[in-house]
């Protein structure tokens, strides 16, 4: 029925048509509801029956549950804030209400972005928005505005993604660039005790919070000197404060499960960030450095969701799978070697994987480098 | 006059100022550009220093070019350059103190400015002093605009203000605005370089080709 549609509409945007110049937001939205009828037309090419777009859809999926759960745990921190009871559904109707624009404000700044530029080179569009689009909105705090919201993501897209070529070519991950150029253009915004519970009632939910009302996450409180440790179950459900998706153990470790079965994500990645983190934050907790044991440096703030999400992202990770080993197992150890080491910085993960990012590459070549000198001397030998 | 004032003569001062600009197409002096552009108004006295000193080395050079044996050339233009130099900087302390700490170390790094370096043994070792005064003040000019432009930028979105003076109204403020902090680190100042040789380029295509 979608196809009939689209069949009948198609001749309005071919060239010539009378909205000719919307053709590649037609052609986005085709492909992406239905799957692309076309094959290359050039040179030898292998079709898997998953293309990049159902890839992106399982990560979406994948995504969901860390997403439904940061909405009930916004309404959550609110209701606990204010003092107010609330049922399950208020509690989450007010999270959705609170986290729904950004998601929004994400999609369209972000996609905008991609179809004016698809357009303006005469391209496809490109997919891989669909992903970044919903990791933007799950690490940023509630309160975050949304004109700063729309503002990072438009930097991310343009400075990190179509400079480079577009999907694929970037060899940062977007959505952690969007989340550092916000936390070092408004650290008053992103970090700090102020902003990880939202404030106002919204369409009658919750009520209005005075805005001196502040409530620090767990590594907030561990910066500064008074770790103030959350109950441990609070911890792996995420019943604390931080940011959107990041909270909560559980719905990320769903997530990873259906990365892992899809076989999107590498394990070895996954894997070795956990060993790094833990590894280096045991360490540092036998050398009196930090007071969190090493698997609350691993449960809190970002860290698993960087592990699952982000550390694992294809395009920008490393490519040789002796290199992900390297790759996880160093971007674990830079997060945690932030968190203890610098004061300023209570969470370490965002930019630990941003300088892993641009170390990725040096990895792969350091591998790469080492099968050709090996199979060179065995060819020697023969 | 017509000899001073020659076709070739405004094509060496007009050059740098767009399609030879020593930023935007020579990628030269990007280090103090990103220094000291945080804000407007030592962006301008850096620029205007560089115009000065690039002018005035450019024509003692030029003037001395035939007796300059060629072994030690370099040597001879750093001694005129860091001569020239340790005035301007004496002179912007006398007169305007307050900007010459903001500037701290980059005017003494003036010397080792590569836009200097290359315009003396480009263009000072072989042509005569009125060329060579025209090509200096024209390269520094030229250096001065994009120090201008992304001052500007840096200072409007990251302090609200040009020139000190407050351009973002309070009420924009109460309204959930804020001022941009990483525009007021270098790393911002390279990618708006980066955007300014980027329209630059788009603007010129003809000539590139």
């Amino acid at each position: 029925m979608i196809k009939k549609f689209f069949d009948k509409i198609r001749p309005n945007f071919e060239a010539g048509g009378k909205w000719h110049s919307l053709h590649s937001l037609f052609e986005g939205m085709e492909s992406f509801l239905l799957v692309p009828n076309r094959t290359s037309a050039v040179g030898v090419s292998v079709h898997d029956a998953i293309d990049s777009k159902r890839i992106m859809s399982f990560v979406v999926i994948a995504l969901l549950p860390a997403l439904l759960f940061g909405m009930y745990n916004v309404g959550y921190q609110h209701y606990r804030a204010a003092g107010l009871d609330g049922t399950f559904l208020e509690l989450f109707g007010y999270g959705f209400l609170a986290v729904l624009p950004k998601i929004i404000v994400s999609y369209v700044v972000g996609l905008g972005i991609e179809f004016a530029v698809a357009q303006w080179k005469g391209e496809e569009i490109q997919e891989g928005y669909l992903v970044t689009g919903l990791l933007v909105p799950l690490i940023v705090p509630v309160s975050c505005p949304l004109w700063m919201l729309a503002l990072a993501v438009a930097f991310s897209v343009i400075f990190v993604k179509e400079i480079f070529g577009g999907t694929g070519m970037n060899i940062f991950n977007p959505a952690i660039v969007a989340r550092a150029f916000l936390f070092f253009s408004y650290p008053n915004q992103m970090s700090g005790e102020n902003v990880w519970v939202s404030k106002e009632s919204i369409l009658g939910l919750g009520k209005d919070l005075p805005d001196t009302f502040t409530m620090a996450t767990p590594l907030g409180t561990a910066s500064a000197g008074h770790y103030v440790a959350p109950p441990l179950d609070d911890m792996i459900i995420g019943l604390m404060p931080g940011s959107i998706g990041e909270t909560s153990v559980i719905a990320i470790a769903i997530g990873a499960v259906i990365l892992l079965w899809t076989r999107i994500a590498s394990w070895r990645t996954m894997v070795s960030v956990f060993v790094g983190g833990a590894l280096t934050a045991a360490l540092f907790h036998s050398l009196g450095a930090t007071p969190l044991m090493w698997y609350e440096h691993l449960f809190l703030g970002g860290f698993c969701f960087g592990a699952v999400f982000m550390a694992t992202d294809p395009v920008t990770s490393a490519r040789t799978e002796q290199g992900k080993y390297i790759y996880g197992f160093l971007i674990g150890v830079v997060a945690i070697l932030v968190r203890v080491a610098n004061p300023g910085y209570p969470e370490g993960m965002m930019l630990a994987i941003l300088l892993m990012n641009a170390l990725a590459p040096l990895i792969d070549y350091c591998f790469v480098q080492r099968n050709i000198s090996k199979r060179a001397k065995r060819a020697a030998h023969k | 006059m017509n000899k001073l004032f020659s076709k070739e003569n405004k094509a060496v001062f007009l050059a740098p100022l767009n399609i030879d600009n020593p930023i935007l197409v020579q990628i030269l002096g990007i280090c103090s550009a990103l220094a000291v552009t945080s804000q407007l108004e030592p962006a301008i006295v850096m620029g205007l220093s560089v115009t000065v000193i690039t002018g005035f080395s450019n024509v003692i050079i030029s003037l001395i070019r035939k007796t300059i044996p060629n072994r030690i050339r370099i040597i001879i233009q750093l001694v005129v350059v860091a001569a020239l130099v340790t005035i301007v900087s004496m002179l912007l302390k006398a007169f305007a103190y307050d900007v010459s700490v903001q500037l701290s170390v980059y005017v003494g790094l003036i010397i080792t400015n590569c836009i200097l370096m290359g315009r003396l043994e480009a263009f000072a070792m072989m042509n005569g002093p009125w060329e060579s005064f025209l090509d200096g003040i024209g390269n520094g000019l030229g250096y001065a605009f994009i120090l201008v432009i992304v001052g500007a930028v840096r200072e409007l979105l990251g302090s609200g203000s040009l020139l000190g003076f407050k351009l973002i109204p309070d009420s924009l403020y109460a309204n959930g605005y804020s001022d941009n902090g990483m525009m007021t680190m270098p790393a911002m100042a390279l990618i708006i370089v980066g955007c300014v040789i980027w329209v630059h380029r788009s603007l010129n295509k003809e000539e590139k080709k």
